[in-house]
């Protein structure tokens, strides 16, 4: 049998299968590319732009870019994550993201990719958008001021929980998360704390209501390692939230 | 790659200011001093310009976020807001009680920050003024010019601040804005190894908290007709005592007592503070006056902190501290002592308490426990109160059934000593002020008399250390004649007019 074809990557050789994306084919060998719309279950978005590389010296979103016997992938370079934290510095403005109160810091995404990338500021003029949450749903709290509408939770409820329940609804700026159901709320979907698209958010937009600050500082997923050393931080997060304690534990009365 | 700053090479070069409205809310205290024809003073008004928005912000917020946010409200003493704010949700989670390591684990937590506040207070902020004299050269009245004449004195509060900060770290996961204590309990508990390197501080931070106390009696010694009458005056005072009378800082019943020291109210469950406590609006003043109702509004106002507390209960559970309680009492022969600079010998008392609280913590095994939460029926409404390094706190929220704050309320301590601060600086104005020309010395006076309650006024307006100060001189006719303001940095300037 021949050898895998393979490309490099910043020099390293990365073998990939037939019709897998350069992404894909990067977090199945353990190089971490960075990436905020893209989820190794699902088919690739390529709207966050924030996993662009060069291939053979031209940008390319390496989430939806093929892979191709042979190329050249530079990815970590001063200029291209110059550019990606531009990126993430213009997704903090767009939305309220206030860390220091949100209890997904420490297990975000968006917020362990900026760290990463060496972000120290927005940058740029916050946009303070008006975002009520809906926490209308028994189980699930919606904070839409931290959404940067990577579709996750729309590809999750659509091709894995059957449910169609979220979509991206306006274009361009106006681009927004929107609830499927009569009255838009969460509360009037069938979507429950059980559904794929409540654990693929990767940012602290859908979150098990009451569980808030549970898991201590220094043992949330990005306190151990950077993002940059987990080629699937999803996996990670995913992983962490499964196992996180019950906070619930009674010494007296029912559940709150 | 294009993303929208078309044409700019290097977008993150072409920087423009974003005005955060977190950064930007740092609020500051002015006082106006009006003068009549022969320069006597006349009117004298500390003005707290307190930042509010927090209130309206956690609106609409689900519930558990707030002990972790409400910690922005103070640059000092964050964990107090962490704490009343638990201490609140754990009535909205039905918590009856904290499993024991929840409540001994959060106690070590507060006890620390008491630590480390007071010793802030007391070495950085307010020893320049003790040691060198209220208007001794501005150049050297700060805790470096401590440490070239006393470094022993400064080490030792520099240490003690950090032994305190540690403890915090220990049980709330950051030295500043951890998240340890949650709804219902803590999400951690102190490893073993965390206890024995805290073990092996305490005694000398026990020992530097006693010498700290005879420090301030030395200061109070050497020159008592200052330390007695600077910027005096009477008032009730008000603080929380356990249900056995003794001190606590973190949970009790509140107690209030008149200005001869006769019980007011006694045992009162802080749930009920509202049929206590009102606020009066006064049309000069954003912050508000808050008054014991069964007094009224001229006679109801209130101390509370350091010399409220010391005097408020009935002794203090640990021996050292007790002991100095006493000598405190004794030195007036039994009358309240109402003296503002008598808040740091209070205050230093109180830190050798948190000190001896911290020691006997650290022996108790329930510290390590596992049992972090306990939870019970849900309520709509919930109240906190605690004993923050600067007096009473409270905390009072109103919670829907889908999560969301609904109606949250604070009064916090530079609040309840609005009425008292603005007393003691009428006193420093009219003794010494009237008739002079405004010097940084003068209107350091006027700061520490402030001092000695709030050092930077830091639980209405946020600030961390020094305090923006301004002070502004009207003649009879209405017009200004002098101003001196002291910014954040500790640097002082005279605005035009
Ligand atoms: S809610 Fe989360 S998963 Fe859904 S689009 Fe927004 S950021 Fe993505
Ligand atoms: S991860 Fe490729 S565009 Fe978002």
């Amino acid at each position: 049998m021949s050898a895998p074809a393979t490309f490099t990557l910043d020099g390293r050789a990365i073998a990939f299968a037939e019709g897998q994306t350069i992404l894909q084919a990067a977090v199945a060998a353990g190089a971490y590319i960075p990436h905020l719309c893209f989820h190794p279950d699902f088919k690739p978005h390529g709207s966050c732009k924030v996993c662009t590389v060069t291939v053979g010296g031209r940008h390319a979103a390496s989430c939806t870019t093929r892979a191709t016997a042979g190329a050249v992938v530079e990815s970590d370079t001063p200029a291209i994550n110059a550019e990606r934290r531009a990126l993430v510095q213009m997704l903090f403005v767009e939305g309220n993201h206030f860390c220091p109160s949100c209890e997904k810091s420490g297990d975000c995404k968006l917020q362990a990719t900026a760290y990463d990338l060496g972000m120290v500021s927005p940058h740029f003029d916050h946009f303070y958008p008006d975002r009520p949450v809906d926490a209308s749903h028994p189980e699930l709290l919606l904070d839409f001021n931290r959404c940067i509408l990577c579709s996750l939770c729309v590809r999750a409820s659509r091709d894995v929980d059957g449910k169609n329940a979220f979509a991206l609804a306006w274009r361009g700026i106006r681009t927004r998360l929107i609830v499927n159901s009569r009255t838009g709320k969460l509360a009037d979907t069938n979507v429950t704390a059980a559904d794929k698209a409540a654990h693929v958010c990767p940012v602290g937009v859908i979150l098990p209501k009451r569980r808030g600050f549970a898991t201590p500082l220094g043992r949330r997923v990005f306190d151990l390692k950077p993002i940059s050393a987990m080629a699937d931080a999803s996996a990670a997060v995913a992983l962490a939230e499964a196992g996180e304690p019950r906070r619930d534990r009674q010494s007296d009365g029912r559940l709150p | 790659m294009s993303y929208g700053l078309e044409n700019a090479e290097h977008p993150e070069t072409l920087r423009r200011v974003a005005i955060d409205p977190v950064s930007r809310v740092e609020g500051h205290g002015k006082v106006t001093i009006l003068l009549d024809e022969d320069d006597k003073v006349r009117q004298v008004r500390l003005h707290v310009v307190e930042f509010r928005g927090f209130e309206r912000f956690i609106q609409g917020r689900p519930y558990w976020e707030v002990p972790v946010m409400v910690q922005r409200l103070c640059g000092i003493c964050p964990v107090s807001h962490h704490l009343a704010a638990s201490k609140a949700m754990d009535a909205i989670v039905g918590t009856r009680r904290l499993t024991p390591t929840a409540e001994k684990v959060r106690r070590l937590m507060h006890y620390g920050q008491m630590l480390q506040s007071h010793a802030l207070h007391f070495f950085h902020l307010c020893s320049p003024d003790l040691l060198f004299g209220f208007s001794s050269d501005v150049a050297r009245r700060n805790i470096v010019g401590v440490a070239a004449a006393h470094p022993e004195t400064a080490r030792r509060g520099v240490l003690l601040r950090r032994f305190g900060q540690e403890v915090i770290r220990v049980t709330a996961g950051k030295r500043i804005h951890g998240t340890g204590s949650i709804p219902g309990g803590v999400n951690k508990s102190v490893t073993r190894e965390e206890r024995d390197v805290l073990l092996a501080d305490i005694y000398d931070i026990l020992a530097w908290s006693r010498d700290a106390v005879a420090l301030v009696k030395q200061l109070h010694g050497q020159d008592p007709a200052l330390y007695n009458s600077f910027g005096v005056f009477r008032s009730s005072m008000l603080s929380l005592v356990s249900p056995g009378g003794d001190m606590d800082f973190y949970d009790g019943r509140l107690r209030a007592r008149d200005e001869a020291g006769a019980i007011l109210f006694d045992q009162v469950d802080y749930r009920d503070y509202h049929a206590h406590i009102r606020e009066e609006v006064k049309p000069w003043s954003y912050m508000k006056f808050p008054f014991l109702a069964a007094l009224g509004t001229d006679k109801g106002w209130y101390k509370v902190g350091p010399l409220a507390r010391v005097q408020n209960c009935d002794q203090i559970p640990t021996p050292l501290a007790d002991a100095e309680r006493r000598e405190f009492v004794d030195y007036s022969g039994g009358a309240p002592i109402h003296a503002p600079l008598a808040y740091h010998w209070a205050r230093m008392i109180e830190m050798l308490h948190a000190a001896e609280t911290i020691k006997d913590l650290l022996h108790d095994d329930d510290i390590l426990g596992d049992d972090l939460v306990s939870t019970g029926e849900r309520a709509r409404e919930g109240i906190g109160v605690i004993e923050a390094p600067r007096g009473t706190l409270i905390h009072h929220y109103r919670v829907d059934d889908n999560d969301l704050v609904t109606m949250c309320n604070l009064i916090v301590s530079t609040t309840h000593n609005n009425q008292a601060m603005n007393e003691a600086i009428r006193h420093v104005a009219k003794r010494y002020l009237s008739g002079h020309k405004l010097t940084e010395g003068l209107l350091n006076h006027i700061e520490v008399a402030i001092r000695a309650f709030d050092p930077c006024l830091s639980c209405a307006t946020h600030a961390l250390g020094q305090m923006a100060l301004e002070v502004t001189l009207v003649g009879a006719d209405g017009g200004e004649l002098d101003r001196l303001a002291r910014h954040g940095d500790g640097t002082t300037s005279r605005p035009a007019p």
